[in-house]
């Protein structure tokens, strides 16, 4: 095939993509966006550090092993959250969080709960297989 | 470069994927034991070891085979013969140097990159001298690429965005904001896998021509046609990944028709299977010819699942479920595992054209049973596990994750089988390359004594 035709094609397909990237990067999420507070920011280095991902998920993104965190802030209380912190239950590290670093991720935990739901129980699903989801801001 | 450099990325390309799949069986087990060796490797430490290794077996592997191909099968001569050296020295550094943060504890980076960001510099520096290597090399040599050289540096470009963009949440702007930095994450991540296919599948394309010994393959319009559409997906296509996270809608409705493109793929797949069955030329590569053959079949088995899952509706009670692994595996073991099998195995018949199959061949079987097996036991807890979010209620976690006891035990044991037949289909692949490489040395220090008298 013809390399110029190539060489046309893919320029074409990275403009798109350039400017779908930069829709991406600039926009802003729905609604009125969260942003993470400096104590926030804190507990999602402590997430990370401590690779909290591996067992538990975030909009059902993360490993298998533990629950789902996206709502757990709202259907249990920070208190349940700070026990279970350093409780080392089941397959979960006996952890040795101080109480500045269980607030942290309280606070993260907090934030990524006031993003959305999930399961997104109230969404609603199209006959055209799309799904409409419930977003958190919605009255 | 001989074939040195290239035969030393497979050695550690099969020495990483050795590695990455005893971690794995190892992680695994804490599914069935939750609190086995908790306190010495938890999960949380065991599965970044894993990510990590089996990620690298198929850059390895797909590196290698790429280098080897432009080197001894094409006979290019190489813009720099350094600077494959400096790649693979560059990534054996940061390998080690990954292993030894992740022992004392630094894991600071995300799910699929766990490793410390800075770490990141060299394998980005590691990329670019290849990209830089392979279009300086073929910019000289070669007029009319075929589609594979096209996909090769679609890959190595691509890759070095997604390795920056995956680390994006360094900028106080994405990580302040979690719904755009998890979406960008999990974009990344999408175009990342996008980029080794390119890679791999390129390389796929490449061994079929020349098992079939018909450039055609590599040259027509449909050829084309494919890998304009592989890069419309690897661009656009990411966002099934992320349907349920609250971001605006029209991300969402893009990610939903492109994914659906993928229907043609299949189409295809399903029009030409009769045909891809029927190769006269099987005989001279019997081994990789199997390989590519069970990769077809993964791709056949995978892409209706991701088809399925890539409508909202039905990724609605896929999503966060074992179904998702399932693809995944099935995807990194059925079709990359299996194509770069078949590459290296194509690879050893070069070098070793008297290398038998017989040996290994009930552990190809073996294989094969063993990850269909292992992806059933995965759609199985995926059902499960969906069945429990959305159709049960005042059933925890613990107890859901109990019930499914026997269906780990099964995992853990399919693992196993699975883990068992790809060392042994590996250990002959080994001991070849590591005698040939043995073997350059000798001739190149026989040649160099020759050059001083």
């Amino acid at each position: 095939m013809n390399i110029r035709k190539n060489i046309a094609v893919i320029g074409v397909l990275i403009t798109f993509f350039c400017f779908y990237n930069f829709l991406i990067y600039t926009s802003k999420e729905k609604e009125t966006p969260v942003k993470l507070s400096k104590k926030a920011i804190k507990g999602q280095k402590i997430w990370q550090d401590n690779n909290c991902w591996s067992c538990h998920q975030v909009y059902g993104l993360g490993g298998y092993l533990g629950p789902d965190l996206t709502n757990i802030y709202s259907t249990k209380d920070s208190n349940y959250i700070k026990a279970m912190l350093n409780s080392g239950i089941q397959s979960m590290p006996k952890f040795s969080f101080t109480e500045e670093d269980k607030e942290a991720i309280v606070a993260y935990l907090k934030t990524i709960d006031s993003t959305g739901y999930y399961p997104n129980y109230e969404a609603i699903i199209k006959p055209n297989g799309w799904v409409e989801l419930k977003y958190k801001d919605e009255k | 470069m001989k074939n040195k450099t290239a035969l030393t990325f497979l050695v550690f390309a099969l020495v990483t994927l050795a590695l990455g799949i005893l971690f794995g069986l190892l992680a695994s087990l804490q599914y069935i034991f939750p609190t086995f060796i908790k306190s010495v490797i938890p999960f949380s430490k065991m599965r970044p070891f894993h990510v990590t290794t089996v990620i690298s077996w198929i850059i390895l592997a797909a590196t290698g085979s790429i280098y080897f191909y432009m080197v001894k099968e094409e006979k290019l001569s190489l813009f720099s013969f350094k600077l494959p050296k400096a790649h693979l020295l560059l990534f054996l550094a940061t390998g080690v140097t990954i292993y030894f943060s992740f022992m004392l504890g630094y894991t600071e980076g995300r799910e699929y990159l766990s490793f410390s960001p800075i770490l990141t510099i060299p394998v980005l520096l590691g990329w670019i001298l290849f990209g830089l290597n392979y279009f300086k090399t073929l910019r000289k040599s070669v007029k009319n690429w075929p589609v594979y050289y096209w996909m090769w540096g679609t890959g190595i470009v691509f890759m070095v965005y997604h390795l920056c963009e995956a680390h994006f949440w360094l900028i106080p702007s994405f990580k302040e904001h979690f719904v755009k930095d998890i979406a960008v994450q999990w974009k990344s991540y999408g175009s990342f896998v996008g980029s080794w296919n390119m890679l791999v599948y390129g390389i796929s394309i490449y061994i079929m021509c020349k098992i079939k010994g018909d450039e055609k393959l590599a040259r027509g319009k449909k050829a084309f046609f494919f890998y304009f559409l592989g890069l419309t997906n690897l661009m656009f296509g990411w966002a099934h990944h992320t349907y349920i996270i609250p971001m605006q809608p029209w991300i969402r409705y893009v990610a939903y028709g492109i994914s659906m493109t993928e229907w043609i793929i299949l189409a295809h797949i399903i029009y030409s299977w009769k045909q891809s069955l029927s190769i006269q030329k099987q005989e001279e590569y019997p081994i990789a010819y199997k390989f590519l053959v069970v990769a077809d079949l993964w791709v056949f088995l995978n892409l209706i699942l991701a088809l399925v899952f890539s409508i909202p509706a039905i990724n609605f009670f896929t999503h966060g479920t074992h179904i998702t692994v399932a693809h995944s595996m099935g995807t990194t073991i059925g079709i990359n595992t299996s194509i770069l099998f078949a590459s290296l195995f194509f690879i050893a018949s070069k070098l070793k054209p008297d290398f038998t199959f017989k040996k290994i061949k009930q552990y190809v079987t073996l294989y094969n049973v063993s990850l269909l097996l292992f992806w059933v036991v995965l759609l199985m807890a995926g059902i499960k596990k969906s069945h429990w979010m959305y159709f049960t209620k005042n059933v925890l976690f613990s107890e859901m994750q109990e019930s499914l006891f026997y269906v780990y035990i099964a995992f853990f044991s399919f693992g196993l089988l699975l883990v068992i037949s790809i060392l042994r289909i590996i250990t002959p692949l080994f001991f070849v390359f590591i005698k040939n490489i043995y073997q350059n040395r000798v001739m190149i220090k026989d040649e160099e004594k020759q050059a001083v008298l």
